[in-house]
């Protein structure tokens, strides 16, 4: 594929061509701390939902950077934190067929049952 | 399916609105474009901090200060968000880092200029912060999830921003003859570097806009850049400032405010790094990054001993 189609520069997308030094220092990421996945409660009684992730040491310092990273205004009460590897998950390539056997029973929805409107209570 | 049909397939994802997520597969040169704009849009919000950090000290009373802290702090978290939106692309957070360092990656050029007064902390606030959510907006519907969901975060928290900059400004727009007269220096100043946050004017390409057509970008430098002139050009008004543009003048027929030619050559001189602040940026990101090395091996190493002692407690 062409690469010229990057030639157009946006806002926020600034020039990289004959500016500054071109050679990237690619380290290794051997010295990076773990990448740990948050889960945030908004408030009582919800669940926790997924927010961002955020690299720390441990445990203790990823809920630490979690919350000043992602409840610097009160939007949680509650915090989890996973290491990313530790998180399993089906596979976007797959969808077809593994959600496949929910696709034909729409009899699992209230919506199916064809029932007079006088009814009430249901 | 070959590489034509994956194509098709994924331009025909993002045709009908739905959002590409990192395990998707898409196209080499997607990945790519997103990883050097959200990388770009990261370290501008990293460097940003930097010309602010400037007036923390010396900010006129403690509210300011507790408000320029929070704003800064703000950047900051900014800044992370769209670092693991990145990291999402398979490139790692420190392989990003140093190619800022490097000088491979850029930022907006924006904060290559200086904060010479505290009413510069007021007009970027309104004027550069003002520009960044015109393009952060149209941001939140870009076609890869985790950096749209990242922008929302975002752009709730930069409301606040660009109201407390022009607080700042309106404040000092009803103050002392001298207060009026550095309202109006920071104006001036920053009015024009705000209008080159744009980019390049949309007919100085003649390639085929790809960014468009995926979606990463959804309205062209120069429609952001008019919608961002009008907005202006009805705020000063409240401040009873002018905006240093002699051609500045309200189009009836378009509807739209005309406005005179940005000066390119500044443009590209401060992109290539010849900037008022471009070498000072760099260097105080670098020296940030060095004097911070032990902390980052001193914690690594203190996790690694508890993991240690855990395991032969548990043997």
């Amino acid at each position: 594929m062409k690469s010229s189609f990057i030639i157009k520069q946006f806002y926020g997308d600034i020039p990289d061509a004959g500016s500054g030094n071109q050679t990237s220092n690619h380290a290794a990421s051997k010295n990076d701390w773990p990448l740990w996945e948050v889960f945030i409660r908004s408030k009582q009684g919800l669940d926790h939902k997924h927010v961002g992730s955020l690299h720390a040491a441990d445990a203790q310092m990823a809920i630490e950077n979690a919350r000043d990273v992602y409840t610097r205004r009160m939007e949680g009460v509650s915090i989890w934190v996973v290491e990313s590897k530790h998180i399993h998950a089906s596979n976007p390539d797959d969808a077809g067929s593994f959600y496949e056997p929910a696709k034909d029973k729409i009899y699992r929805h209230p919506t199916f049952y064809d029932l007079p409107d006088e009814l009430n209570h249901m | 399916m070959n590489l034509e049909q994956l194509e098709k397939a994924f331009q025909d994802k993002i045709d009908q609105e739905i959002k590409i997520e990192p395990k998707d597969w898409m196209p080499e040169a997607y990945r790519k474009t997103n990883i050097r704009q959200i990388s770009q849009h990261a370290h501008s919000e990293i460097v940003g901090m930097l010309p602010e950090g400037n007036w923390i000290s010396r900010a006129p009373s403690l509210k300011r200060k507790a408000i320029l802290l929070a704003k800064v702090q703000d950047e900051a978290g900014h800044g992370l968000y769209l670092y693991s939106a990145c990291e999402t692309l398979g490139i790692s957070r420190e392989e990003t880092i140093n190619d800022l360092h490097s000088g491979k990656a850029k930022y907006s050029s924006i904060f290559n200029y200086p904060t010479l007064t505290w009413a510069d902390m007021g007009a970027i606030g309104w004027l550069v912060d003002g520009a960044a959510i015109m393009n952060q907006v149209m941001l939140t519907r870009t076609s890869y999830g985790p950096y749209a969901r990242a922008m929302v975060r975002i752009c709730k928290e930069e409301s606040f921003h660009q109201r407390q900059g022009f607080e700042i400004l309106l404040t000092l727009s009803k103050g002392t003859a001298e207060q009026k007269a550095m309202c109006q220096d920071a104006i001036n100043r920053w009015w024009w570097p705000s209008l080159m946050m744009f980019g390049p004017k949309d007919t100085e390409s003649t390639n085929s806009d790809q960014s468009m057509k995926w979606k990463i970008k959804r309205k062209s430098n120069d429609e952001l850049r008019q919608n961002f002139v009008d907005m202006i050009a009805q705020q000063i008004k409240f401040l009873d400032m002018t905006l240093p543009d002699p051609n500045l003048k309200w189009n009836e027929e378009k509807g739209h405010y005309d406005f005179g030619e940005i000066n390119w050559e500044e443009f590209w001189n401060v992109v290539k790094g010849n900037g008022p602040c471009n070498k000072q940026r760099l260097e105080a990101r670098k020296k940030a990054w060095d004097e911070g090395a032990w902390v980052r091996e001193a914690a690594k190493a203190h996790a690694d001993k508890k993991a240690n002692l855990e395991k032969t407690k548990a043997a």
